[in-house]
């Protein structure tokens, strides 16, 4: 720092920054591609002096000092530009000269990430890294009394409903009357949660409705996605594929107009409509779609103008309870397509829950639930709500579940459960559990990204720049010179390698446990933890 | 594993048919306990024109409590039989006061009642009992329902039959299903020993029910008050019967695409496939898993096997016109019929049940994938 330099309260050295930038001068080639590629302009070419002392042999020359010049990569310590960690840099460095290291101590830029007023917004996840579902053991392993199963050679049910499902007697005597049943789908216990168009790249989002259009094609798998808040792209409305989508309408309904105007054209039902009306990663906040990422495109197909922030309201503008204007928002959406597609609402993860639940069930058109817990993702969202609000999912299900099984509607509303799955990697336990815990599917995001898409985003808050549509990998950006890394098609091979090997760790996962039959919904008898307070509250066995 | 064996027969045959067959299988079963059940009653019981029967186990104290709650409630005592036991029983079954057999009047005033109303009220005495027992444990009560006989006991079957003397004309029976127990999960409850009873529905099971906490949830939950218990894992399939002839008024054909129902593609090429899509979806909650083989009887003396989704569990059906039997071991059913066409002996597998109607005649099988009669 020069000598006239001025300390602000907000400057900071490289120490207080979350990422320390180490660049090695002797393998720099200075090729310039880690400038390049930042996504946040962290690092620039920066001129560095350097003095070397020349001390020449004898005393006939005195020593002396040459000032030179070098070049090389220089950290910005500005708050503004704060590396991100994303490790871009790293990766496409030719000489392996640039890395990034997590700082040893807490970092100082939380404290000034705040400039003009305008708190932390960014996407990812909440960042804690742990969480109770991979606590969870599976602990009723059949032996000998039951022969454990075949994972590999018996053949498995894996398939949930979605959609009401009436009570036998109820269902067999309007049946006979040939009155109206409420339409259920047969789908996959895993389904690709709402992301919509806009929040994600256009790469990102082919590649995962190919992937999801090749397993159901082709491996015949019923895989479901649901779009998100952004509306559909026209040509999907009107093809065959739709029928793999569940349309999202949310309280901004943002491209509701080019799907009710496509409802004549459609070929095929969509799988079915799911209400938003809560989100896990910002419970009782609206969807939020920044403006650096609403391009011609997706203003077309939400039908916005372009270049400016789209932020949903936290709730529907016509919503004025939920025994009339839920009710009749589902029943609105159930009429849209004659009563043929299931039709259910989306909620964050919260105390109130059993209300929303308990209401349902006297809905008889409630197609299903969708809680969304405290560590679901989102591409943009107050640091805040990420950090602090929202309800543990485990727990919100469970309460539910043991709810419903209360007043004997045990899966007939089924309920889905989102937010964290897989946040540890481990995707079919933290499934299984949940499944067994009485969640009928489990909604699967950030894990997608990551597995399908090499998103670099952690709950150690690394990247986590979704919201600026700087996404180093293209899975959340607008832009074409960053959406172009990704390989729609590479996005696809790699959704189906997931849902895949999702398949059969489920399978070894359920094997074990004597269960091929049906899926293990609410098998509370086969999980346990090593925490009494947990299985106290979740009501599953503490095993030490 | 247990071994059971279900016997049906035009001629009343003692229960030591069973106990024989029982016996011959014994390597299957550690004589931890055995449960009968009789049902079209020859002997004295046959001649009680619908009197309902209460079987269980009493002490003296709680004979006296049941003759006073029987006596306010109306019921008259009809007919009993009197099991006298030797003053000492063998090693390995508990000393008893009273094994209870008796067959009552109906109350006055239970007269003109609809059918469905009398087996009401003939389930929750049943249950009121029960509870009564467990509450000052001196009764065990097994059923309360017309032409049924039901005893169980710890021990070893040949042991305990001859300790009550069961070969007996008073006990003689064209119906007959006994299980002798290999005990697993739970302790020594006679509540958890098989066959159970439900409203003229029995059952026993070879296996074991995976599923059986979700199911129970679901049973518990319906509001009938005879889906209790559950010592056992198994009296789930007794109460899923129960739930498909009563409150879904199906036949035993559709018990299997109940508990087991077909996968999308047999679905797809199944004749009745878009009612079994919407039985499979609206009765997923019944749907059982892990190795099973269920025996039982229905109301109409109708006997039947079901073999679960993957036929883990051994099961055989023979017999001649007239007499058939369904055992857990082809030893048992050489025992209980050894002048039959074996070559007609039919091991069900993951597709049938096998129905032997009241009259005797044969053995039906019914395939999952056939058409099926419709609900009437």
């Amino acid at each position: 720092m020069s000598t006239n330099g001025v300390i602000t309260p907000s400057t900071l050295s490289p120490k207080d920054l979350p990422w320390q930038i180490q660049w090695q001068k002797d393998k720099c080639t200075l090729c310039g591609s880690c400038t390049a590629v930042c996504p946040v302009h962290a690092i620039d070419l920066g001129v560095h002096r350097q003095r070397l002392v020349q001390t020449p042999m004898g005393l006939e020359t005195e020593p002396s000092n040459v000032y030179q010049v070098y070049y090389g990569i220089r950290q910005k310590t500005d708050p503004a530009y704060a590396c991100v960690g994303c490790g871009m840099c790293s990766m496409v460095c030719p000489n392996d000269c640039i890395v990034v290291h997590r700082s040893d101590e807490a970092d100082k830029l939380r404290y000034h990430i705040n400039r003009g007023g305008q708190p932390r917004r960014r996407g990812g996840r909440r960042n804690v890294p742990l969480g109770i579902l991979d606590q969870i053991k599976f602990t009723r392993i059949s032996m000998l009394t039951d022969p454990a199963l075949d994972a590999g050679r018996h053949e498995f049910e894996l398939r949930t409903l979605l959609g009401r499902i009436l009570p036998p007697e109820e269902n067999l005597r309007i049946l006979s009357e040939q009155g109206w049943i409420p339409p259920v789908r047969e789908i996959y216990p895993l389904m690709i949660g709402s992301m919509s168009f806009g929040a994600l790249s256009p790469n990102m989002w082919e590649g995962l409705q190919m992937g999801v259009a090749y397993l159901n094609e082709e491996l015949g798998m019923p895989v479901r996605m649901c779009t998100g808040e952004g509306g559909c792209p026209p040509r999907l409305l009107r093809s065959r594929f739709l029928k793999y989508t569940i349309l999202q309408i949310a309280s901004g309904y943002f491209g509701w107009d080019e799907i009710i105007h496509a409802l004549p054209e459609m070929k095929e039902d969509p799988c079915a409509v799911e209400i938003k009306y809560g989100q896990g990663a910002k419970p009782g906040d609206g969807g939020l779609l920044m403006w650096y990422k609403v391009n011609d495109l997706i203003a077309a197909i939400r039908g916005v103008p372009p270049g400016v922030s789209l932020p949903s309201p936290p709730t529907h503008q016509t919503k004025y309870s939920i025994e009339e204007s839920v009710a009749k928002m589902i029943q609105s959406m159930y009429m849209a397509w004659g009563f043929r597609v299931p039709v259910y609402p989306k909620i964050s993860g919260t105390s109130t829950a059993l209300a929303v639940l308990n209401n349902l069930t006297r809905n008889p058109y409630a197609g299903a639930l969708c809680i969304d817990g405290e560590d679901g993702g989102t591409g943009a969202a107050y640091n805040v709500s990420m950090n602090h609000m929202g309800y543990p999912i485990a727990s919100n299900i469970r309460d539910c579940y043991l709810n419903l099984v209360k007043v004997g509607m045990q899966n007939e509303i089924p309920i889905i459960a989102a937010g964290g799955v897989g946040k540890q990697g481990n995707l079919a336990a933290n499934a299984a559990a949940l499944i067994m815990l009485g969640a009928s599917a489990v909604q699967i995001g950030k894990y997608i990204m990551q597995a399908a898409a090499g998103c670099i985003g952690s709950e150690s808050d690394r990247c986590n720049v979704c919201n600026i549509g700087l996404c180093p990998k293209g899975i959340t950006s607008q832009d074409p010179r960053l959406y172009r890394r990704l390989d729609p098609e590479q996005v696809a091979e790699r959704t189906v390698d997931v849902f895949l090997s999702f398949d059969t760790e489920l399978r070894k996962i359920l094997a074990p446990l004597g269960r091929s039959t049906s899926l293990p919904i609410g098998m509370s008898d086969a999980i346990g933890i090593n925490d009494k307070a947990a299985a106290d509250r979740l009501d599953i066995s503490f095993v030490v | 594993m247990c071994r059971l064996i279900a016997i049906t027969s035009d001629e009343p045959q003692s229960p030591m048919l069973a106990i024989q067959a029982l016996d011959v299988m014994r390597e299957g079963h550690d004589g931890s306990g055995v449960g009968l059940y009789f049902g079209d009653l020859g002997g004295p019981f046959e001649e009680l024109d619908g009197a309902p029967i209460l079987s269980g186990i009493f002490s003296n104290q709680g004979l006296k409590r049941l003759d006073r709650f029987m006596m306010d409630v109306g019921f008259m005592t009809k007919y009993k039989t009197s099991i006298k036991i030797p003053k000492n029983p063998p090693p390995g079954v508990p000393k008893r006061d009273v094994y209870l057999i008796r067959a009552y009047e109906y109350p006055e005033d239970w007269e003109g009642l609809s059918e469905s109303e009398i087996q009401r009220r003939l389930l929750m005495i049943r249950l009121q009992l029960r509870q009564m027992g467990e509450e000052a444990e001196d009764m065990i009560v097994y059923s309360f329902w017309p032409d049924v006989i039901m005893i169980k006991e710890i021990g070893d079957p040949m042991t305990v039959a001859e300790y009550l003397q069961l070969d007996r004309k008073e006990l003689q029976a064209r119906v007959m299903l006994a299980q002798g127990r290999q005990n697993t999960n739970y302790a020594i409850n006679l509540y958890a020993c098989h066959p159970f009873f439900i409203q003229g529905v029995a059952t026993m099971t070879n296996g074991e029910n995976t599923a059986f906490i979700p199911i129970r949830e679901f049973l518990t939950s319906r509001g009938f008050s005879g889906y209790m218990g559950y010592q056992s894992d198994s009296e789930v399939f007794t109460h899923i019967l129960h739930f498909t002839l009563y409150q879904l008024g199906l036949g035993i054909e559709m018990y299997k695409h109940v508990i087991t129902p077909l996968q999308d593609d047999d679905l797809a090429d199944h004749p009745n496939g878009a009612f079994l899509k919407q039985l499979k979806h609206t009765c997923r909650r019944m749907i059982i898993d892990g190795p099973n083989c269920v025996m039982g009887c229905l109301p109409d003396n109708t006997l039947f096997m079901v073999q679960d989704r993957k036929k883990l569990r051994p099961g055989v059906v023979g017999g001649k016109p007239g007499l058939y039997a369904i055992s857990s071991e082809m030893c048992g059913l050489d025992a209980a019929i050894p002048d039959r066409d074996k070559s007609k002996d039919f091991q069900p597998m993951h597709l049938d049940t096998a129905i032997i109607r009241p009259d005797r005649q044969e053995v039906e099988i019914c395939r999952q994938t056939e058409s099926l009669p419709l609900p009437h």
